[in-house]
């Protein structure tokens, strides 16, 4: 074997192995969740690397749980509400930002991204009374109302971004046809812009279904928490002997939907995230 | 030809003039942002005037309306022999401690680790593809989950990360990680470079698409090494994006809460500025105290949100 | 009846002056082509005229009634645009109806102007097909058929040609002019291809630098610019420019070319100081050549054959190589002797300024028609 041959197979099989321990890296923490959660709670202190005999009882049981199955509901209902106000709100708000020239757009679109930007805490209190006051502590509307801080300027920012990038000379047809602004957003932009809409939707659901923070301090109930809280607040007999098993179970149930989005739905993920952070 | 120069005055008068459809699609565009607008003044500019004011009273979370002005105390405060307030308060100045080196860590690694496996990544070989969107899983798995799962993988008796290295022998005696003071900043840091790598990776992924491919392939044809076409052509390409990435990231670390607070709760050796803010807000109950650190985060934030917004804005100059 | 008159239109953008002073009237039923080099302001025109741009001073009058403040829909226009900008999401049927489903037309009647459009332009097959399973021609005749749907009385097309090749763009400026000539509606037309303005105007209008060169005729433009400018413009090969010393001004002039030596010319420069820089023009097809005979005359520089005739350049020391559009048959080859012969009635000499000087109409008959060159006094300059 030539010199030159024997380097070339070394190195396609270091990059192959670079791949595989990459793989590894990423998905071996989930799937051994999922290994964890087929475990019958007697096997689970045994390290194992792949399951002999799937058990579902951790499934079963957190099934049965009717506080979990609440919170899915719950989580489902704010994340899908959520998406639909930030994305009524920021279609409209990107056609102003995306297609008309006026004095001020700078502004907004430096507030909007500004927004972006808040440390949460940083509102937790002052938005902790205005739930109140509208009383609205502990129930979904609460988190759905709140989540619009983090999901509506990433809506605004990524459908201006898309809305940008259609043709001008389609607006100008709109208008010689004797189109509205209204008309023109709605029964042509719009109807080009719904992968976009379908993107940035899918990151806003993400986002909302994985929120933590305000979701443990507005809702107060186990009738009205979101899964991650919900998760979070699993516990067993005492603070060091959680139930494993359970938890991974429950983890998992949350988590195929997504992984399962996220893989059906890649390039379009993808470009939102280019478009939110790159293009800005 | 220059006309603009003997007709100046009149000018002015004209420019002002619009089309009706202009002037309506102005009109028009303010009453589209209207609700928008409206929507964040609610959610987040009235709340974090609020948390101002709120900072500079010592309301309580039971009734916010009944704090009373003390000025600056929560921050500093001399009662006649020794200091008070968060400015004094080594709790406080722990949180930033853990907070700026949670971030710098982090944020380190995953910038370098990002671009490495971009690179991996933006190499053809055949399932490119589907690596590249399995790579994006534990971006979609959720913080509280992701922490969930490496708390038990981390575990001291019964984690598998300890199994693995008892068994290869790099370490003797199991390691108990999220409760070790030493360990568990590191434990955080492991599961938060987990989780973000894949959002740093898919932005250098999309920036290297961006690169010019015939520098390239002057660079090939002329024959110098890949390391020096790396360093000298791929990076400096590449640093706009990789300062955005960054930012986002810094500005991301700074305000961390939820691998925190599920890995390792209220530990004061991992605890950040938002763990130690909420403490205070809804544990204590505090809220005027609490604000104050909110405040004090949120200003640091800004700061670095400011800058990031100066630098996108020079970047922006320079394209055009 | 004048359909639409300009009025002193003016245009700024950005503290630059697009548009200056503009004044035009367009007759009903007319073909004016708007035609100039990039930036010129032709488009801007155009879109003034649409509504889609504000007018800055000045009227714009459609059927006599001042419309500067008139959204584009209640001016009783439609456009064609240059990228055809056919909504990607609806059918040829759709993209034709918009327009009338927004004015709230009727419906029978809707159905039957979408068809009697459809039927003008050969659409009717194509109704049902989105715009991305149409050919280039039939994306084209789409975008028309939206324009003309509403039946506007003035139609508008913004370089509606350019996107097409070669062949396709021939055969659709003969479906345009076809359509001019049925419909009878006003329609002005943008482009920077001469042969379509040409082909198409009944009336061309020359911009330049956001002011009206000339406006005239096809045949009026070309045999008599006003302009240095339009008199370069038009025509391709285009006109050869050759430098001139006015020697002594009057109803005739009396030029110094260096080229054509001292020479009277039928052009009235009594206005104008002796020495002033003057240009002389000449279409390549008004110069012909002779042989020269031995040593003398101009040197044939190259020839271009084209096949149904050669352009033939002379070296004549001027800046460009003065071209001469002659028959195949003529048979001249690079390197020839050649002396020139110019027809007098087909000059045109312009000032400094580019301004066209104006024939002295006596002159004519009492000089000869042609001014011929002696060629042995070119190779000296």
């Amino acid at each position: 074997m030539s010199l030159r041959l024997l380097k070339k197979t070394l190195l396609r099989l270091g990059f192959w192995c670079l791949i595989g321990v990459l793989l590894l890296y990423a998905v071996f923490p989930f799937y051994y969740a999922i290994v964890t959660s087929l475990k019958p709670s007697g096997a689970l202190f045994q390290v194992s690397y792949w399951v002999e005999s799937p058990d579902f009882s951790n499934y079963a049981a957190v099934l049965h749980q009717a506080s979990f199955l609440r919170a899915i509901g719950n989580s489902l209902v704010v994340a899908l509400c959520v998406v639909t106000l930030a994305l009524f709100l920021s279609v409209t708000a990107a056609y102003a930002l995306g297609r008309v020239k006026f004095r001020g757009r700078g502004t907004v679109l430096m507030m909007v991204l500004g927004v972006s930007m808040f440390p949460q805490v940083a509102v937790l209190s002052g938005l902790f009374e205005v739930i109140r006051a509208l009383g609205l502590y502990n129930t979904s509307w609460a988190l759905i109302l709140s989540y619009t801080i983090f999901t509506l300027p990433f809506t605004v920012w990524v459908l201006t971004t898309f809305m940008g990038q259609l043709p001008h000379e389609l607006e100008e047809a709109a208008i010689m046809d004797g189109a509205s602004p209204w008309v023109t957003l709605t029964r042509v932009l719009l109807p080009l812009l719904w992968p976009a809409l379908i993107t940035t939707g899918l990151l806003a659901f993400i986002a909302a279904w994985n929120e933590f923070l305000f979701a443990l301090t507005f809702t107060l109930t186990d009738t009205q928490r979101t899964v991650p809280v919900a998760i979070a607040l699993i516990s067993g007999g005492s603070p060091h002997e959680l139930p494993w098993g359970l938890l991974m179970a429950a983890s998992v149930l949350v988590t195929v939907p997504l992984v399962i989005l996220v893989l059906i739905f890649q390039r379009r993920i993808v470009s939102g995230l280019t478009a939110g952070a790159l293009k800005g | 030809m220059p006309v603009s120069t003997t007709h100046a005055p009149r000018e002015q008068l004209l420019l002002t003039r619009e089309t009706p459809v202009q002037r309506r699609q102005v009109r028009t565009a303010w009453l589209f942002l209207t609700p928008m607008l409206l929507c964040l003044a609610l959610v987040a500019v009235w709340p974090l005037l609020r948390t101002f004011w709120f900072s500079l009273t010592d309301a309580n979370l039971a009734d916010t309306s009944e704090g009373s002005f003390v000025g600056l105390s929560n921050y500093l405060f001399h009662n006649g022999s020794n200091w008070s307030g968060i400015l004094v308060d080594p709790q406080w100045w722990n949180a930033v401690r853990n907070t700026l080196h949670f971030t710098v860590v982090s944020v380190g690694l995953e910038v370098v680790l990002g671009l490495l496996v971009a690179l991996l990544l933006n190499i053809k070989f055949t399932g490119r593809a589907l690596v590249r969107a399995l790579i994006l899983i534990p971006w979609a798995i959720p913080t509280i989950v992701s922490a969930k799962i490496w708390s038990w993988m981390l575990n001291d008796q019964f984690g598998i990360i300890n199994h693995l290295m008892l068994s290869v022998g790099l370490i003797d005696a199991p390691l108990a990680w999220t409760a070790d003071a030493d360990l568990s900043m590191w434990a955080v840091i492991i599961v938060d470079v987990w989780k973000t790598v894949p959002f740093v990776t898919l932005l250098m992924l999309a920036a290297l698409q961006m690169l010019p491919s015939d520098c390239y392939d002057a660079a090939r044809v002329d024959g110098i090494h890949p390391l020096k076409v790396f360093w000298r052509v791929t990076l400096p390409l590449l640093m706009p994006a990789l300062l955005v990435a960054a930012i986002f990231r810094i500005l991301d670390s700074l305000r961390v809460f939820d691998v925190i607070y599920v890995l390792t709760s209220n530990s004061s050796s991992t605890m950040s500025m938002s763990v130690y803010a909420r403490q205070h807000l809804v544990e204590f109950q505090d809220v005027g105290y609490g604000s104050a650190a909110s405040t004090l985060l949120f200003l640091v934030v800004a700061v670095i949100a400011m800058l990031y917004l100066y630098l996108g804005r020079r970047q922006m100059e320079v394209r055009s | 009846m004048i359909k639409l008159k300009l009025d002193n239109v003016n245009k700024q953008l950005g503290g630059m002056q697009i548009l200056r002073d503009v004044n035009l009237e367009i007759a009903a039923g007319e073909f004016v082509v708007f035609i100039g080099p990039s930036g010129c302001g032709k488009s801007t025109l155009l879109r003034l005229i649409a509504g889609l741009d504000s007018i800055c001073a000045g009227n714009l009058l459609i059927d006599g009634q001042r419309v500067n403040d008139l959204e584009p829909r209640e001016r009783g226009v439609g456009m064609v645009f240059q990228s055809y900008a056919l909504y990607p999401h609806m059918s040829v049927y759709d993209n034709i109806s918009f327009g009338l489903k927004l004015a709230k037309t009727e419906k029978s009647t809707l159905r039957e102007r979408v068809l009697k459009t459809a039927q003008i332009l050969q659409l009717d097959k194509l109704l049902q097909r989105k715009p991305k399973e149409l050919s280039g021609g039939q994306r084209q005749r789409v975008a028309m058929g939206r324009a003309m749907a509403r039946e506007p009385d003035i139609l508008l097309f913004d370089e509606p040609l350019s996107n097409l090749d070669a062949s396709l763009r021939v055969q659709m400026r003969n479906e345009i002019a076809r359509l001019h000539a049925r419909l009878s509606s006003t329609m002005i037309y943008v482009t920077h291809d001469q042969v379509e303005a040409m082909t198409l105007a009944d009336k061309i209008v020359v911009l330049n630098g956001g002011h009206i060169e000339q406006i005239g005729s096809p045949r009026e433009l070309y045999e008599r610019p006003a302009s240095r400018f339009v008199a370069g413009f038009l025509g391709s090969p285009k006109m050869n420019f050759l430098a001139a010393r006015l020697h002594t001004p009057g109803e005739t002039s009396l030029v110094d070319t260096p080229v054509l030596g001292m020479t009277s010319l039928p052009f009235d420069s009594s206005h104008l100081a002796a020495g002033t820089l003057l240009s002389l023009g000449v279409r390549p097809e008004h110069v012909s050549l002779k042989a020269a005979g031995g040593a003398v005359g101009i040197v044939v520089a190259g020839v271009e054959y084209l096949g149904s005739e050669t352009y033939v350049h002379l070296e004549t020391g001027q800046e460009e190589p003065l071209i001469c559009r002659c028959e195949v048959s003529a048979g001249w080859q690079a390197g020839d002797r050649v002396e020139l012969q110019l027809d007098i009635d087909n000059l045109h000499l312009f000032d400094n300024d580019g301004t066209v000087l104006e024939r002295h109409p006596q002159a004519i008959e009492t000089r000869p028609n042609e001014v011929s060159l002696r060629s042995d006094r070119a190779p000296a300059l």
